[in-house]
């Protein structure tokens, strides 16, 4: 048998995966290797991209994806929806190019995992039994993270962190507030999906206020002292929206501590503020599965292995996306993404007997501040000292005092990555 | 080793070379590669890769990386990798249809 060449070494060993995975009666092996059945749970940016990555790159891999909505809405450009910009169809994914890919769609939530049996429960009953589990199951909120907040609350204060319904009624809150209101967005403490989100979600709601309800105001009561792009951020608010926007942070006051949907109030450590429309967005964990799966760890995240995205905590199931610790890479979707294909394809490598490389990773995050305006950040990830760790010297911030030609393109490649981003995941 | 002889025969008749010469990624895609495509693909305001020849790809890189060619964020993305990465990856994409 001759093995030296890696890519005869490797088609034949997929071809013994593609046996033990038909009809043909070699279960024994099969079981014996440990081959056979990824059972994927969330088809986010994260779980979707990894499903299809799995059947790309091994195509005689079984491969089941388990998600509770048929319809996908995406958050990534959900601020845009808000601000009137955009239809929220416009945010609708389905599963049909995944399904189509020999992806097995399991519809429902998956409630609990029995690892000892290697079996995924579902809540109508059902099970799947699995070889290797990946959870992208996103973030949940913690809904015990702020006082006053709740379900409930969230009817009048919308989060909108999670889009779809919640994001429609901050729109609607919006476009039913009269002139001269105030509103409020409370920003959580790191980490939490999405860092630029908030501060892009001020700039389209600041752009959506100076475009239809001028004597309107502003404010973002923070939990923190910094945040990402703060300063392309404050440079284009100074430019676009002067005496609009007031950022208040943490040392000035700005954490939220207690909330009143009944009149409307925000409590913070030296004032309360009395509010038209308050969007707030509350601590995060990982989505309930995490910790049902036992893979998240105290802070209601999942430690991970930064080369192969497995859990340190629990043999066999890997975290991919908002729900993992991924070191320095940030909870967004372009980043579940590039951790999804990492993760397929360590799974083929670790299927089959090999060692994975040491990957290498790249966040981008694109930030509308007006629908021309466009700011990015960037970074590079490789795994060292057991971690997902910078790259130095790449990386970083689109240039302070550009052009706003620079700033109008920047708006258009965000517009190409989230054509393609999503076409990367739901095809 | 005669069990594994016999169901790599198997799996070799039951897949086909056809489908085995349909495999379109052979090898791993080397470190990086696969996080260009969240960027470059279906949208077009940013250039596809695949396809394009391997020296234009790491021409581009490099320029990216020197400065040599002005960018909006590939600056950024190019210093995070070496001159040896750069020529996988150009490689490694030239060897992809578009
Ligand atoms: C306002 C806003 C703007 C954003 N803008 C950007 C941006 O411009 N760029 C960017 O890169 N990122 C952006 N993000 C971040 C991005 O949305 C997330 O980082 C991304 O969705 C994470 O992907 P994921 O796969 O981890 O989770 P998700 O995409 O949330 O997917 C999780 C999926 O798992 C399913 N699920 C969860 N639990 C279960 C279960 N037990 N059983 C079955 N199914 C389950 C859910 O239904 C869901 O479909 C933004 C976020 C917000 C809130
Ligand atoms: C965040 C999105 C993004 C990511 C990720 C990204 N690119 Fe780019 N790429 C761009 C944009 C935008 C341009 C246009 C130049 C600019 O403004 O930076 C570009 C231009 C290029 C070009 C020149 C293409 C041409 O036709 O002129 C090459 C080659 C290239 N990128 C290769 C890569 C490689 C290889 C990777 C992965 C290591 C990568 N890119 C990752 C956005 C991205």
């Amino acid at each position: 048998m001759e093995t030296d060449d890696p890519n005869r070494r490797r088609f034949l060993e997929s071809a013994l995966a593609g046996a033990a995975m038909s009809a043909f009666p070699l279960p024994a092996l099969a079981q014996a290797r440990g081959h056979g059945h990824v059972v994927v749970i969330g088809g986010g940016f994260g779980g979707a991209s990894c499903a299809r990555t799995l059947k790309r790159l091994e195509p005689r891999l079984a491969v089941t994806l388990v998600e509770s909505n048929r319809i996908f809405t995406s958050c990534p450009f959900s601020n845009a929806v808000i601000a009137g910009l955009r239809d929220i169809a416009d945010q609708h994914f389905g599963y049909r190019a995944v399904a189509k890919q020999g992806v097995a769609l399991h519809w429902g939530t998956a409630s609990a995992v029995d690892r000892q049996n290697h079996r995924v429960v579902l809540s109508d009953g059902s099970t799947l039994r699995y070889d290797r589990l990946v959870l992208a199951p996103g973030v949940d909120i913690r809904w015990d993270g702020l006082p006053g907040y709740s379900e409930e609350a969230a009817l009048r204060m919308p989060h909108a962190w999670k889009a779809g319904e919640q994001t429609l009624l901050l729109r609607r809150q919006l476009a039913a507030m009269d002139d001269g209101g105030l509103v409020a967005i409370a920003a959580p403490a790191n980490p939490y999906r999405c860092p630029p989100g908030p501060y892009e979600r001020a700039s389209l709601i600041a752009y959506y206020l100076k475009t239809h309800k001028p004597r309107s105001k502003l404010i973002v009561l923070d939990a923190k002292d910094a945040f990402s792009k703060q300063r392309l951020f404050e440079e284009a608010w100074k430019v676009l929206y002067p005496d609009l926007i007031e950022w208040v942070p943490l040392s000035q006051g700005g954490q939220v501590i207690s909330v009143d949907p009944a009149t409307m109030t925000l409590v913070t450590d030296f004032a309360s503020h009395q509010v038209a429309v308050a969007n707030v967005i509350p601590p995060q964990r990982a989505g309930a599965i995490a910790s049902l799966a036992g893979v998240a760890d105290r802070s209601g995240w999942c430690p991970i292995d930064p080369t192969t995205f497995e859990s340190t905590l629990q043999k066999d199931i890997h975290v991919i996306g908002d729900a993992a610790i991924a070191g320095a890479m940030p909870k967004s979707a372009f980043a579940a993404n590039a951790q999804a294909k990492v993760c397929a394809a360590a799974i083929v490598e670790m299927l089959a007997g090999r060692q994975p490389d040491d990957p290498r990773l790249i966040n981008t995050c694109y930030s509308l501040v007006a629908p021309d305006y466009g700011i990015s950040i960037a970074g590079v990830y490789h795994a060292a000292g057991g971690q997902l760790t910078d790259v130095t010297g790449a990386g970083g911030i689109s240039p302070l005092d550009a052009p706003r030609s620079f700033r109008e393109q920047e708006a258009r490649y965000a517009e190409g990555w989230f054509k393609t981003i999503t076409t990367e995941a739901f095809g | 080793m005669r069990l594994v002889n016999s169901v790599l025969v198997v799996g070799l008749l039951l897949c086909g070379p056809a489908q085995a010469a349909s495999r379109k990624e052979p090898l791993p895609s080397p470190p990086g590669a696969s996080a260009c495509s969240g960027c470059h693909g279906a949208g077009r305001s940013i250039p596809q890769l695949p396809g394009k020849i391997p020296v234009e790809i790491a021409t581009a890189l490099q320029d990216f990386k020197t400065g040599k060619r002005p960018a909006t964020v590939m600056d950024r993305i190019a210093k995070g990798f070496s001159d040896d990465e750069i020529a996988a990856i150009a490689a490694w994409y030239g060897r992809q249809r578009p």
